[in-house]
């Protein structure tokens, strides 16, 4: 996701410093900064995520930020033969926003991850409504396939890790530039939203990279895809989703198109290739127990050259499934609403579903890892984690497999 | 939205006794497991195939794992010079964790049958039948009337010592003329050479022929030969050593660096030869016994010498590959009409049979065994020998269920 330069690394980091020091500056001349909470009213789905984030307001000044921090150190062994410890400043996201009219707002989102090795913008989009069932959305935006892609600030969860499924199967933070509709409804306990894109796509290097794997992933590496579509093909994403105040919440969504570069200058260089990715995604809490249940389930169908080798496989699947259980939530030393809560994540993911043409055996490529997790809150908008992850990996062969166990610990913070 | 934490902040629940006691006990079990006992076994060296000659010195570590990078991890792409025809987008792909190869990725070589005319079939695409393709390019068809063979990828492990053993003494374990009578001749694979390879030292020639030794006809001299090879053919890259792409037939600027190849070289080199497991078990060494009194051992030779090596712990050592390097007549059954050099048809290497125990741990829990992977046990890989190994078949099956029993363990064992 390497979308600057080392130049422009350096006026982007450069004009934040600035920015930030304005913004300092004005907190001191001007009215006091104002903490905008998140919203946790009942109204809020997932697709109301990128705007429903804790801002730092300025007076009556329309703009708005945030960020959040994530900082961990991870200890690893693999097959019993330790990689020691690390220590990695994964993440560091900045968002601003304002409110143009009362009915444009604009907001972006930039994204520095493990230092200033990957930036990216991860969201910059103007949004006009004209009805609640009817918005715009223009510029770069996370499509909304599944929910964890646009619901991925660290803060909100218990795992350091992201969900194997989302960020190795599907490619989150997947964004792009393009534009469409949404919109949203409530009638007595019941929500329905929806939201309609046309993006810039994929690339061939989804069945072309170094990872040897159908890999939505690999078209991040393509410097020019917020500049122009490699296969000329806008790609579609579209979500339904439903909830009920009392049951919880349901998505449906799909993302397709042509990813490939099929014709240059008017001349055919290959035949026409799509890709279907199809997404279910829940969330509920159970409201005796206060337990949080959150997962995502994803399909992914690729076409794939027959006479293309099968390590790229034309299958794939995958889903996640969190269960998070508060169990203490009272004062903690000075922190008036601090909690405490065990989780527990699975994760399964096969790049490569279906059986070798040769000998009708599975072909592996697959893996599954557990995480249980303790998480202490001081506030709602911090999280100290210590996860344990063990994972087990197979090869495309399914021979036995690779076991890697890791203890994470880290912070993730709004600020 | 996953605002759990808030969402609890304002249900003002009360726990439940029960559930807090298991949460304490979920919080004590985690904490009280100290970090190290949390982390996956360490899997014993007799377990694995691959890993490092002991003994290396540092620089030599610091080139194995720079050749371990490029033969596991380096996959090629289009970017890179995959193809356009190929058979595989990496090394690893044919030698998972350094071990046999998987019928899904066989490949078939064809166009030649005889010693003598050579390959009718190179203006075809021959010798290596080039199956998959970039998208947008057609691969190759296999032509109709060419004789052809299916190979499967053989283990890498141990292969610096088979390099370093001297001519002379696999001269001294060939037979040709089956001068001893047991019906077990075995000849060195005198052959061609490419220009770019450095002869071994104390190498010999016969009319500008050498011992080449590599390869499941034995047809490549050395790990250079087969790995510049296995580049250009499996994979569709060049290299100053074989510029020539397979797609075009003409010259290439090299898509892989020199440095690249010798780097995967030493690795192959360097790799360590498998260890034994349950060695000194009862039934493991009667199979042993059984395995030199039923003639196995007559082409499987238990134990070589290297010669002198550059690399000092390959120097002039004893080692147990259970291979002759030499080139044996199995039989009508397992000749597929296809040769190569000056192997005939019928002719196979042996193959060594170290590591042959954990194969199966890197072809998916199966046996896929002989050139072709036609083989799926031990057993069926005996029963398919014939020619030379036909006698040494027939002892065999005329062993008791307990021998043969006695026989495969000790074969697992290697
Ligand atoms: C498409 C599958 C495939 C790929 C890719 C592949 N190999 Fe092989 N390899 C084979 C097969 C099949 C053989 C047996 C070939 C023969 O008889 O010439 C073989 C033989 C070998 C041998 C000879 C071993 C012996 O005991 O004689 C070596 C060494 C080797 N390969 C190294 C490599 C290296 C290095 C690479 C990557 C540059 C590579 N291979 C890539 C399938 C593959
Ligand atoms: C005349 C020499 C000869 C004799 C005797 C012989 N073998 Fe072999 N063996 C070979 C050759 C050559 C091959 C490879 C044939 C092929 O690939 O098609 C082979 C293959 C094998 C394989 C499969 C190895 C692999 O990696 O795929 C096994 C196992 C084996 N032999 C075991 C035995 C046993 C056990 C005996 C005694 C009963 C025996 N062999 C006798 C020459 C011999």
């Amino acid at each position: 996701m390497k979308i600057f330069s080392y130049y422009e690394h350096k006026i982007i980091l450069l004009s934040l410093i600035f920015f930030v020091g304005l913004n300092l500056q004005a907190q001191k001349l001007d009215s006091p900064i104002l903490r905008t909470a998140k919203d946790t009213s009942r109204e809020k789905m997932s697709m109301d995520a990128v705007y429903n984030r804790p801002f730092l307001k300025m007076g009556n000044s329309p703009l708005a930020v945030g960020g959040y921090l994530e900082a961990n150190s991870l200890y690893t062994s693999e097959n019993g033969i330790s990689e020691g410890l690390s220590f990695e400043a994964r993440l560091f996201t900045i968002f601003m926003s304002a409110s143009i009219t009362k009915r444009i707002k604009f907001l972006s989102e930039l994204e520095f991850e493990n230092g200033t090795k990957e930036i990216a913008i991860e969201f910059a989009a103007m949004d006009v409504s004209f009805h609640p069932m009817l918005n715009f959305r223009g510029g770069v935006m996370m499509n909304p396939i599944g929910a964890f892609n646009q619901n991925h600030d660290g803060p909100i969860w218990e795992f350091v890790e992201r969900p194997t499924m989302a960020n190795q199967l599907l490619p989150a933070t997947w964004s792009n530039a393009g534009f469409g509709l949404y919109g949203k409804t409530n009638k007595g306990n019941w929500i329905i939203g929806y939201e309609a894109y046309l993006t810039n796509g994929f690339d061939n290097s989804i069945i072309d990279n170094e990872e040897g794997k159908t890999f939505l992933l690999a078209t991040k590496d393509n410097p020019d895809r917020f500049a122009s579509n490699n296969s000329g093909n806008p790609l579609l994403t579209g979500k339904i989703a439903i909830k009920n105040r009392n049951v919880g919440e349901l998505g449906l969504s799909y993302m397709g198109g042509i990813y490939n570069n099929f014709e240059d200058g008017g001349l055919t260089l290959d035949n026409k290739r799509r890709l279907h990715v199809f997404a279910l995604d829940f969330n509920t809490t159970i409201n005796t127990m206060g337990t949080y249940i959150v997962g995502e389930y994803t399909f992914i169908m690729v076409d794939v050259p027959l006479t293309y080798t099968q390590q790229y496989g034309n299958k794939q699947q995958g889903f996640f499934i969190d269960l998070v259980q508060p169990i203490i939530r009272r004062k903690i030393l000075d922190w008036e609403k601090a909690s405490l809560n065990i989780a527990a994540r699975l994760d399964y993911v096969d790049w490569n579903l279906g059986t070798f043409k040769e000998t009708n055996t599975n072909i592996g490529d697959d893996l599954w890892a557990i995480t249980p997790s303790i998480g202490f809150r001081p506030s709602s908008q911090t999280v100290f984690r210590l996860n344990y992850r063990y994972q087990w990996q197979k090869d495309i062969l399914s021979n036995p497999p690779t076991r890697t166990a890791a203890w994470l610990f880290g912070f993730s913070t709004y600020f | 939205m996953p605002n759990h934490f808030i969402r609890f902040a304002e249900t003002n629940l009360v726990m439940k006794k029960k559930v807090k006691g298991l949460c304490g006990i979920f919080l004590f079990v985690l904490f009280s497991i100290a970090c190290e006992k949390t982390m996956p076994i360490l899997i014993e060296e007799n377990e694995l195939l691959d890993g490092p000659i002991e003994g290396l010195s540092t620089e030599e570590q610091v080139q194995f794992l720079k050749g371990d990078e490029f033969f596991n991890d380096d996959i090629f792409t289009i970017e890179k010079g995959l193809g356009p025809i190929f058979n595989a987008v990496s090394c690893a792909s044919c030698h998972a964790g350094d071990g046999k190869g998987h019928p899904f990725i066989r490949f078939t070589r064809f166009g030649q049958s005889d010693t003598i005319s050579g390959n009718q079939f190179l203006n075809f695409g021959g010798p290596q039948l080039q199956n998959r393709a970039i998208p947008g390019y057609e691969p190759e068809q296999l032509p109709a009337n060419a004789a052809f063979t299916n190979l499967l990828a053989p283990a890498v492990t141990g292969l610096g010592f088979l390099d370093a053993v001297s001519d002379a003494d696999v001269i001294a374990l060939a037979d040709p003329n089956d001068a001893d009578g047991d019906g077990i001749s075995g000849r060195p694979h005198w052959n061609y050479i490419p220009n770019y390879v450095q002869l071994r030292p104390n190498s010999i020639s016969q009319n500008g022929q050498y011992i080449t030794r590599f390869g499941k006809k034995g047809a490549a001299y050395d790990l250079l030969h087969q790995t510049s090879g296995a580049y250009n053919q499996d994979m569709g890259i060049t290299s100053l050593f074989e510029p020539i792409d397979t797609y075009s037939g003409l010259e290439f600027d090299p898509e892989v660096a020199s440095q690249t190849v010798h780097d995967v070289v030493f690795y192959l080199k360097t790799l360590k030869a498998p260890l034994r497991r349950d060695e000194g078990a009862p039934d493991v060494m009667a199979g042993e016994q059984l395995f030199s009194q039923i003639k196995c051992a007559s082409c499987h030779t238990p134990t070589l010498q290297t010669g002198f090596s550059s690399i000092d712990v390959l120097s002039y050592k004893e080692f147990y590959p259970f291979t002759d390097l030499l080139l044996h007549d199995m039989g009508s059954g397992l000749d597929d009409g296809y040769t190569e050099g000056k192997a005939l048809s019928s002719e196979w290497k042996t193959p060594a049979l170290w590591g042959l125990g954990l194969s199966k741990d890197a072809q998916g829990g199966n046996y896929f065994l002989l050139h072709d992977g036609r083989a799926t046990s031990i057993e069926d890989a005996i029963l398919f020998h014939g020619g030379e190994a036909e006698q040494s078949k027939i002892n065999y099956t005329l062993l008791s269920d307990i021998q043969k029993g006695q026989l495969i363990k000790f074969l697992e064992s290697l």
